[in-house]
């Protein structure tokens, strides 16, 4: 009786524990955006952040999902997550042999992905975060003039299309320490919804509002970043309670500035 | 076996007791679908009035987003939203309370809203402007189908939508209220009354709260900017 009541408090004292996730400090700088602003190249200036190095994993979504049952397959709202939302998982809380644990987690809805990182005491990067980070590669902040790392990249992504993300970590990081932007997976952003593909061009009647607000329409300053562009093409197609099997993510935190 | 002194037994008991038996009786749950489904979101309004977004539940009301330096689109959003209720009122309707809740909390704080309330002679509680603050304010985006991101000059680029919730939270129709009062958001309104009155008429049974589809809006983007006058803002 007493160690069961023990047991009880144990389990009524557990707070909600800080993740144990590596992030990778960030100082922010200045971001020329592969996305055009009033149709030119941006400047973007960022403020430091903290960057998680790699993808979130089935494991730690499955933790995540124990600790909260209302994200749990089954159990989620529909409003949050559709029919394809951890699909490849055997059970609401088995992950069976599609998703191994240290592989990224996929299938997860910009809902979910986001109540995940709040749970982390974190959130999802905004696109510019994103990109900045992924502007690097080995020994560069921004590599991204350089064609035959472009090349690389494309080629990766080739040859995962169809095909669930592999192992996390079979490329080396990148300079800021972190892993697996560039062509291991697509990840949510925070404000993908308000990146505003054309499409809205096609709908009879919108032209005429659409020229007088066309710098929120989307558009490329650089024309070379064609991974860039696809990844933007992958999440824009997606609605936020869609869940993609090559689609996980990452979070950020806010560090403080000077 | 007894080890454990009681002092720490009487703690566990004082701390499992009140999970125990303080349950208080619990509303019905939520539909699957309801947007009050969102974590926990805590808004003060123009008034300086505090309350939970969940709050809302029991009433039918128009929801959108906002931000207060806008110049374009939310001010337009705002006086559709008013010509909307006008035109419900036309039709032998009453007008629906309205919430807009600022996705720039960082400049949209209590004298702000009441600045902008104030410009468009806006009163609460029928027609209130509120902020976030605790919670993440994304997720009523997201459920209601409003996308927003800070532009490097200052705004946001950002779409309109505001839609019809029933008492339970689920979307009933929604709007891009972007200038004339859209005919099928008056008419859902209108419904919505109807539907009330009919519940509670003895012997009216259960009536479905709206008929129809949620229309979704075409999702026209804005590009609101502080920069530059008010002299563009695009008509209709």
């Amino acid at each position: 009786m007493v160690k069961r009541i023990a047991g009880l408090l144990g389990l009524l004292l557990i707070a909600p524990v800080a993740s144990g996730a590596d992030y990778a400090a960030i100082p922010g700088g200045v971001l020329v955006s592969a996305l055009a602003v009033d149709g030119a190249a941006a400047r973007i200036v960022l403020k430091p952040f903290a960057m998680r190095i790699e993808p979130v994993t089935n494991a730690e979504f499955l933790d995540f999902v124990r600790m909260h049952p209302e994200w749990q397959r089954g159990q989620v709202s529909p409003l949050f997550a559709g029919p394809q939302y951890l699909a490849a998982w055997q059970g609401p809380l088995t992950l069976g042999p599609e998703a191994r644990p240290e592989q990224p987690v996929t299938g997860v809805s910009w809902f979910a992905a986001r109540a995940f990182c709040t749970r982390e005491q974190a959130r999802l990067p905004t696109w510019y975060e994103w990109e900045f980070v992924a502007a690097a590669d080995v020994t560069r902040r921004d590599a991204r003039q350089d064609p035959a790392r472009n090349q690389d990249i494309l080629d990766a992504i080739q040859a995962a299309t169809g095909r669930r993300p592999g192992r996390i970590g079979r490329h080396p990081a990148d300079v800021w320490g972190v892993r697996d932007l560039n062509r291991l997976l697509w990840e949510w952003t925070g404000d993908y919804a308000a990146m505003f593909p054309d499409a809205d061009a096609r709908v009879p009647g919108a032209g005429a509002s659409l020229a007088l607000c066309g710098g929120s329409a989307l558009a490329f300053a650089d024309k070379n970043q064609y991974a860039l562009m696809m990844r933007v093409a992958a999440l824009t197609a997606l609605k936020p309670a869609d869940a993609a099997s090559r689609v996980g993510f990452r979070c950020v935190r806010d560090l403080p500035g000077e | 076996m007894h080890r454990l002194p009681v002092s720490l037994l009487l703690a566990c008991l004082a701390l499992a007791t009140p999970l125990a038996v303080a349950a208080p009786p619990s509303p019905a749950p939520l539909p699957q679908d309801s947007v009050y489904r969102i974590p926990p979101l805590q808004l003060r309004d123009q008034q300086g009035t505090s309350f939970a977004f969940a709050s809302l539940r029991g009433t039918p009301r128009l929801v959108g987003m906002f931000y207060g330096s806008c110049r374009m689109a939310c001010p337009l959003e705002i006086e559709t939203l008013k010509r909307i209720e006008h035109a419900v009122s036309a039709a032998g309707g009453t007008p629906l309370p309205v919430l807009l809740v600022s996705f720039d909390p960082a400049h949209d704080d209590v004298a702000q809203l009441r600045k902008v309330a104030a410009e468009h002679h806006l009163q609460a509680p029928l027609f209130r402007l509120a902020r976030p603050e605790q919670g993440d304010e994304g997720m009523l985006a997201g459920v209601l189908g409003i996308a927003y991101r800070p532009l490097p000059g200052g705004g946001y680029s950002h779409n309109v939508v505001v839609a019809l919730l029933d008492a339970e939270g689920r979307v009933l129709a929604t709007t891009d209220a972007s200038g004339a009062p859209d005919p099928a958001i008056v008419r859902a309104i209108l419904a919505v009354h109807a539907a009330r009155r009919a519940a509670v008429r003895p012997g009216a049974g259960l009536q479905s709260a709206a008929s129809g589809r949620p229309a979704r809006p075409k999702e026209v983007p804005f590009r609101d900017d502080r920069r530059k006058s008010s002299g563009e803002v695009p008509e209709g």
